[in-house]
């Protein structure tokens, strides 16, 4: 078996996974919420398992050359799924809101769809510059922050959806249907705080270690490329966010729509700056 | 007093504290950065006029979007945000140090009313004796509590984590401390690059703005190398051997007088850092023959340059045509041609380096075997001195520990109060942490069943 097949079965069982918590919620069946807990955590061990896979893949192809598996754009997708459910099954550890698992899960699930389906998986040797055990480091602390920003998105998505509806109805008892099995808006709010508190130092450590990669490299540490820039745009924006927290009249709804925006731009800071935009990074190409 | 009435200074001063002004700065900050990550940054005019035409250049050039990182706009904002950060912590610094300076031994009523962790016992043991008890019982699962009486009550008191109301401070200062050394780095940091060809030696550097600066010392290329992955024309590592010199003597760097840098893998002396960074081809290829006169037996050594006629003796020359260095997979490779004495130009053939008797089959007047190819390479290497880099990775050092002792630690508190009651002892026990509520009042659990235990006593001492 090679990984691309584990990862394909990784594919199918997040599928699975994101229907049981489809129906948990239609439901409100709490067995099927444990199956589908159950099911992100078996696709989240096959994906471990396929990562360990790739990176001896990596060793077998290219021998001493071989190198972690979070190099191109095809890896790297993968691993934003990958740290996306490790960040959202700590988060159920401790806080075992189930409902989150219906809006984090469709985040994972696309991103292995496009990189199974349309993403160049070679497994290709490195240009000089990328040799350097700091790539592994940058690629999981920035990674692990971006899966706590998407866990937050999720949550203020149903955030703003249950205040809406709680506001409608006076008082959070009243909330029925699929979104009365949405935990309380109060829950949802501090969720959003705490995936982003995870999110945040993961993102500071992320750039920091760019910048020491950076400087080691080429001797300079921030030069305003856009991709750096771009990090830095993300971070301002949750810097924001949690300062909103202390301030009256940004908490709530602004600090919901603030999450969501915070989001979109850590989308395009890993996509739509190689995509669109040019820089030093290098999957822009891949 | 209301906002209106209030002094002017006083209002500036709340404006420079409030976080409003943080959060519309630190969106500010987040939406003009995004205009350098569109227009190109420090690109010559005419990419600018090409692309956007004149006017709008000329608007660019106005509005300093050309270099706008640097402009005198974003530079405001910055300070301005500087000015946020630091009026901000002046202003709550006081009160979370009271935490330190005037901690709350005695827990006033309201909060033994109201507090969301509490607990209450009874106890027909002697107060002072339960009250050192406790006390034991606390340090010994909590934290070494103070004990003060007053108002016939004895008061513990501990806290954990106290450092933890500083983590949002340390965070703050560290941003400070991380665009202190930025400056440093700009005011006196030097950057550039240099050039050097293989055997050669430089003692100054260029600027981007085109100025030379010396370094001080010599910085020679010995001999620089390019590896490529197996069958293909990737670079896998490229590699300078540098020695450096002062006054015409060779400096040893960790023992050795050749220090060999790669990409990732820089060299510094004095202050300045050597980054591999690029290089090409300096000057024409030189090609070194073994030469056979097929029928004289006679060898002969001799260079080369492309395109360069080099006489063979008795009227015949030889030119190189045309080379590579790996020919479909057989290695280095020319190609090349014998003019006869009568001046008529013969066919081209190909020598390979790697099969050295292979051109004897060729069955000509000479036969060719190819001994070396020399491509003289310059090395590109940028150079970076920045007296201002350590400063800023203390910063963010403490970043990094400022914001995780702000998020993930604590400041809790437990206060126990003893009180005669008739011939009973009353005892309130309450908690207090400063954030994750939820993890406390778990914690709080358990501390409330330890001491209560520690209240019954040991067993003999039971009824
Ligand atoms: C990008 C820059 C900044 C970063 C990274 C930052 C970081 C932080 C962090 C990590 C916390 C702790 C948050 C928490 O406990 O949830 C915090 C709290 C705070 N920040 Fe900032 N901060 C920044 C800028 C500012 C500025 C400019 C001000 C000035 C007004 C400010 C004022 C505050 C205040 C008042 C608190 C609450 C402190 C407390 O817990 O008592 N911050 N900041």
């Amino acid at each position: 078996m090679d990984s691309g097949t584990l990862f394909n079965i990784t594919t199918i069982v997040y599928f699975v996974a994101m229907l049981l918590f489809f129906v948990y919620i239609a439901s409100k069946n709490t067995t099927i919420a444990r199956a589908a807990t159950l099911a992100a955590l078996i696709g989240f061990i096959v994906q471990t398992a396929a990562l360990g896979l790739r990176w001896y893949e990596a060793y077998q192809i290219l021998g001493s050359d071989g190198r972690a598996p979070l190099t191109n754009l095809y890896e790297s997708v993968v691993f934003f799924a990958w740290s996306i459910l490790l960040i959202y099954l700590l988060i159920d550890l401790k806080y075992r809101q189930r409902a989150i698992g219906a809006f984090v899960l469709p985040i994972a699930l696309l991103s292995m769809l496009w990189a199974q389906l349309s993403l160049n998986s070679g497994i290709d040797p490195l240009v000089p510059a990328l040799q350097s055990n700091w790539l592994t480091y940058h690629v999981i602390t920035c990674f692990l922050g971006y899966a706590g920003f998407a866990v937050a998105f999720g949550v203020s998505i149903m955030y703003l959806l249950r205040i809406g509806k709680e506001e409608k109805e006076q008082g959070d008892k009243a909330v029925g249907g699929v979104i009365g099995m949405f935990p309380s808006s109060r829950v949802l709010d501090d969720l959003n705080y705490r995936a982003i508190m995870v999110g945040f130092p993961l993102l500071t450590l992320g750039i920091i270690t760019g910048a020491a990669w950076a400087n080691y490299a080429w001797g300079t540490y921030w030069s305003w490329d856009p991709k750096e820039t771009w990090s830095l745009i993300v971070w301002f924006i949750y810097a924001a966010f949690l300062h909103a927290r202390f301030t009256r009249g940004w908490v709530g709804r602004k600090a919901a729509w603030l999450s969501i925006f915070g989001f979109a731009a850590t989308l395009f800071c890993y996509l739509g700056v190689n995509l669109v935009l040019s820089g030093l990074h290098s999957y822009g190409s891949a | 007093m209301t906002a209106d009435t209030k002094p002017f200074a006083d209002r500036i001063w709340d404006f420079f504290c409030s976080l409003k002004l943080t959060i519309v700065l630190l969106l500010l900050l987040a939406a003009t950065s995004i205009i350098g990550t569109v227009i190109q940054q420090n690109a010559p005019a005419a990419d600018y006029i090409r692309e956007y035409g004149q006017t709008n250049y000329e608007l660019f050039v106005k509005l300093q979007f050309t270099d706008m990182y640097h402009s005198a706009w974003f530079m405001g904002i910055l300070g301005l945000f500087c000015v946020n950060l630091i009026c901000c912590s002046i202003k709550n610094f006081p009160r979370a140090w009271r935490f330190v300076s005037k901690p709350t031994l005695i827990a006033p009523d309201g909060l033994l009313k109201n507090s969301a962790n509490k607990a209450s016992f009874s106890s027909k043991r002697d107060r002072d004796l339960l009250a050192s008890e406790l006390a034991a019982a606390l340090k010994k699962e909590f934290a070494t509590p103070r004990s003060n009486e007053a108002e016939g009550r004895i008061h513990l008191f501990a806290q954990k984590g106290i450092y933890s109301r500083f983590g949002a401070y340390m965070t703050h200062l560290s941003i400070l401390i991380v665009i202190f050394g930025a400056i440093i780095g700009t005011l006196w940091g030097e950057k550039g690059y240099v050039n050097i060809v293989e055997g050669t030696q430089v003692d100054r550097f260029q600027q981007r703005s085109g100025e030379e600066l010396p370094l001080g010392f010599t910085l020679r290329c010995e001999d620089f190398t390019v590896e490529y992955y197996p069958g293909s024309n990737r670079p896998k590592d490229y590699f300078s051997d540098l020695i450096i010199l002062e006054n015409d003597q060779h400096v040893m760097i960790k023992g050795l007088e050749k220090t060999r840098i790669e990409v990732n893998k820089p060299l510094t002396y004095r202050g300045y850092t050597f980054y591999q960074s690029s290089y090409g081809p300096a000057g024409n290829t030189t090609f070194k023959f073994r030469i056979t006169g097929n029928t004289t037996k006679e060898t002969q050594e001799l260079s080369a340059r492309a395109g360069e006629k080099i006489s063979l003796g008795n009227g015949y020359s030889f030119v190189v045509t045309n080379y590579a260095s790996n020919y479909s997979n057989f290695g280095p490779a020319v190609q090349m041609r014998v003019t006869a004495p009568d001046g008529a130009p013969g066919n081209p053939f190909i020598v390979l380096q790697n099969y050295p008797d292979f051109d004897a089959k060729r069955g000509g007047a000479f036969s060719f075997s190819l001994l070396a190819m020399d491509q003289l390479q310059y090395t590109g290497l940028q150079v970076a001195k920045d007296p201002g880099v350590e400063i800023v990775w203390a910063g963010c050092f403490l970043m990094v520990f400022g914001s995780l002792t702000a998020f993930f630690f604590s400041h809790r508190r437990i206060w126990i109060c003893l009180e005669k009651d008739g011939n009973k002892t009353s005892i309130q026990m309450i908690g207090n942490a400063h954030r994750n509520q939820a993890g406390f009042s778990l914690s709080f659990n358990e501390l409330q069943q330890k001491i209560e235990a520690a209240i019954n006593g040991p067993a003999t001492d039971k009824e």
